[in-house]
């Protein structure tokens, strides 16, 4: 026997699939989407797009100078969790089995997949951050983005990711954010308070 | 029941503030200014709205299979998708949920679906605690209002208002106003509820039909802090909300935040496919009222829009008259065209609020015609018989007057011979609409037929 809630459900499921049929226009076509230029210059293009949200990218520097700034802007008893090679942090994500366990977590040291240069969307798949909570409860985001990395609009990035490969996936363009205080932008609504990109051959 | 104000009855109270008014005004000018920024900057940007455009076309003509389609990957993904084809039902669902999780308290990030539901009022009288998590709705829950505007939803609110809510909400210091101040004790406040809560409830911006998931856009990351931590997602998304491919996003996305507020991108645009390991993802389809809309040939194509309130920000009659005069959820352009096809005799003003000016067309990314979708449910509305007599024996005046070209120069003839020596107030009272907060135009000496007729002769 189908439970009643089920059999609600359906019904509802059915009378909204027939309620269109029989409302819905004559078949109209979907259009293929062309590919438009976006110019050279990459790096300058991502960095002026990222100041705009809020963030800041550098370039030019190894993974030392992530590890520098890491001195230079926190200190020893700050939690940083590093998920990229060579950058060492001071907690370790393999002992985390809840989320909330990230709670107090000072800086986040990730690398992005793709980086899009006209908004400064950075693709975070899931497994590039394995906790989904982890770039948005962290306090501060550091974000490694190698330069090849790099991609001019939407609809480029759209053609490399496979959105449903992760079970989520995130762009992440800036630090979080809010102007809902008459319209006042304020850096650190929920999330990170800073997002720093290095971008790095 | 008391009955809804008209929007000029509503305005008007507005009106009275006439600071508050122009700032109003000014600020929601500002918005429309950097869209037009972010705008020009793309050279494209006039065929993204044209494949935008078709794209939701498409959708719309096909949308019993596109749904179809998304609920089969949907599950597929292991998302439970539920179906619903009112308010009711929707709350009822979201019920259920937090029945059966014996959940009494729960995070929701933006959602203008959940406030046309009215999902919190019906949550609250159960005794649940829901905390509104994207700051403005939250300064707005704390003050026993609706959002005013559908991006920015405390856009009503000035600084010193906030502070004061804040003091007495948030324990902030008395007379605080700053921004920065007043956002950091949110902050400590909402971090509490993420971390204490089970349950998640988000919008959603876009469907994708091919791979079953979807995707939430937010500045503030409140939608992602509440679902990657409680144990249960609930998504809920109204049925037009599809897009065919995941290549379509790169077109949406490219829209809609520059249309919204003029940024290039939100700071967060999360894609869900599949609930974290060992957690639940719901996904709640609702059609309230939707597919009755898609029946009506001149006005379907207003369910092609993406909420990036544009309209809104560039509307001459919104920005000076502000979200709650429409007493609709969704308020301004957009609002007028899709809340008549709810309740056509509660918002029957709304399509008159509006100057046909087009300015809502030009600048709507996915190409609605909503100034021609005003005047189309003028045409509905006044066939079914206005609301205001006053409005209906003028009209019948006019036209009258307007068939007879003896009578039509007669009165011509009165009226500029009555106005010119008529005391100030004679004209200016409580029967002429037209002489309020404005003067009438100089009464010329003689018509135009008359002018025409003395300079042919010369």
């Amino acid at each position: 026997m189908v439970p009643k809630k089920q059999e609600a459900m359906n019904s509802s499921k059915e009378a909204i699939i027939a309620a269109i049929k029989k409302n819905k226009p004559d078949l109209l076509p979907l259009p293929e989407h062309p590919e438009f230029p976006y110019g050279d210059n990459l790096i300058e293009q991502f960095q002026a797009s990222i100041k705009l949200n809020g963030g800041a990218a550098r370039t030019g520097e190894g993974k030392m100078a992530i590890q520098s700034y890491l001195k230079e802007n926190f200190t020893p008893d700050n939690q940083v969790l590093s998920l990229v090679e060579g950058i060492t942090g001071n907690f370790d994500i393999k002992n985390v089995q809840d989320p909330h366990e990230l709670e107090h977590i000072e800086v986040a040291v990730l690398e992005g997949d793709w980086g899009v240069v006209e908004n400064a969307a950075i693709w975070l798949p899931e497994e590039k951050i394995v906790h989904r909570a982890l770039p948005f409860i962290a306090q501060h985001l550091i974000v490694l983005l190698k330069i090849d990395r790099l991609l001019g609009n939407m609809h480029e990035v759209y053609q490399k990711i496979n959105v449903a490969g992760p079970g989520y996936g995130v762009f992440v363009a800036g630090p979080s954010k809010t102007a809902d205080i008459e319209q006042s932008l304020i850096i650190g609504a929920h999330g990170p308070r800073s997002m720093v990109v290095f971008l790095m051959e | 029941m008391k009955a809804t104000p008209t929007h000029a009855a509503a305005a008007e109270e507005f009106l009275k503030d006439e600071e508050r008014s122009h700032w109003h005004d000014d600020t929601l000018w500002h918005v429309r200014s950097k869209r037009d920024v972010a705008a020009q900057k793309i050279p494209e940007w006039e065929q993204l709205r044209t494949n935008a455009s078709q794209v939701k076309d498409h959708v719309l003509s096909n949308m019993d299979k596109l749904l179809l389609q998304f609920e089969k990957n949907a599950t597929e993904n292991g998302i439970e998708v539920l179906w619903a084809k009112d308010a009711e039902e929707h709350n009822q669902h979201i019920l259920r949920i937090l029945e059966e999780y014996q959940v009494k308290n729960l995070v929701k990030s933006k959602s203008i679906l959940t406030e046309e539901c009215g999902l919190n009022h019906f949550l609250e009288d159960k005794g649940y605690d829901v905390v509104d998590t994207d700051l403005g709705e939250r300064i707005i829950q704390f003050n026993k209002q609706v959002p005013s505007h559908i991006v920015m939803p405390a856009i009503h609110l000035k600084k010193k208002e906030i502070g004061d809510i804040f003091h007495k909400h948030l324990g902030t210091d008395e007379g605080a106003d700053d921004p920065a101040y007043l956002t950091e004790a949110a902050r400590q406040h909402l971090r509490q509820k993420f971390i204490q809560a089970r349950v998640a409830i988000t919008g959603v911006n876009f469907g994708i039909a091919e791979t079953g998931g979807f995707v939430v856009c937010t500045n503030e990351g409140n939608a992602d802090m509440g679902t990657h931590l409680a144990d249960v997602h609930i998504a809920c998304m109204g049925i037009e909300k599809l897009v065919p491919r995941a290549a379509d996003l790169g077109v949406f996305l490219r829209l809609l935040a520059r249309s919204a507020t003029g940024q290039s991108i939100t700071n967060y645009t999360s894609h869900f496919h599949r609930p974290r390991e060992g957690k639940k993802l719901y996904l709640i389809l609702v059609d309230n009222g939707r597919t009755d809309q898609l029946g009506r040939e001149d006005f379907r194509n207003s369910l092609k829009c993406i909420r990036c309130g544009a309209c809104m920000n560039t509307c001459p009659i919104y920005r000076r008259s502000s979200g709650f005069s429409y007493n609709s959820t969704v308020p301004g352009p957009i609002g007028s065209i899709l809340s008549p096809g709810m309740d056509l005799k509660k918002h029957s003003t709304l399509p008159f609020a509006s100057t046909l000016c087009g300015s809502c067309t030009d600048v709507c990314p996915v190409k609605i015609n909503i100034h021609e979708q005003l005047y189309k449910w003028r045409q509905v509305i006044t066939k079914e018989g206005p609301s205001q007599p006053s409005k209906k024996w003028a009209m019948r005046f006019g036209g009258n007057v307007m068939s007879k070209p003896k009578l039509f120069d007669l009165m011509g003839n009165l009226a500029r011979k009555s106005l010119s020596i008529s005391p100030r107030g004679f004209v200016y009272n409580s029967f002429n609409a037209w002489g309020k907060h404005r003067e009438l135009p100089e009464v010329p000496k003689e018509s135009f037929k008359e002018w025409y007729r003395k300079n042919r002769k010369q």
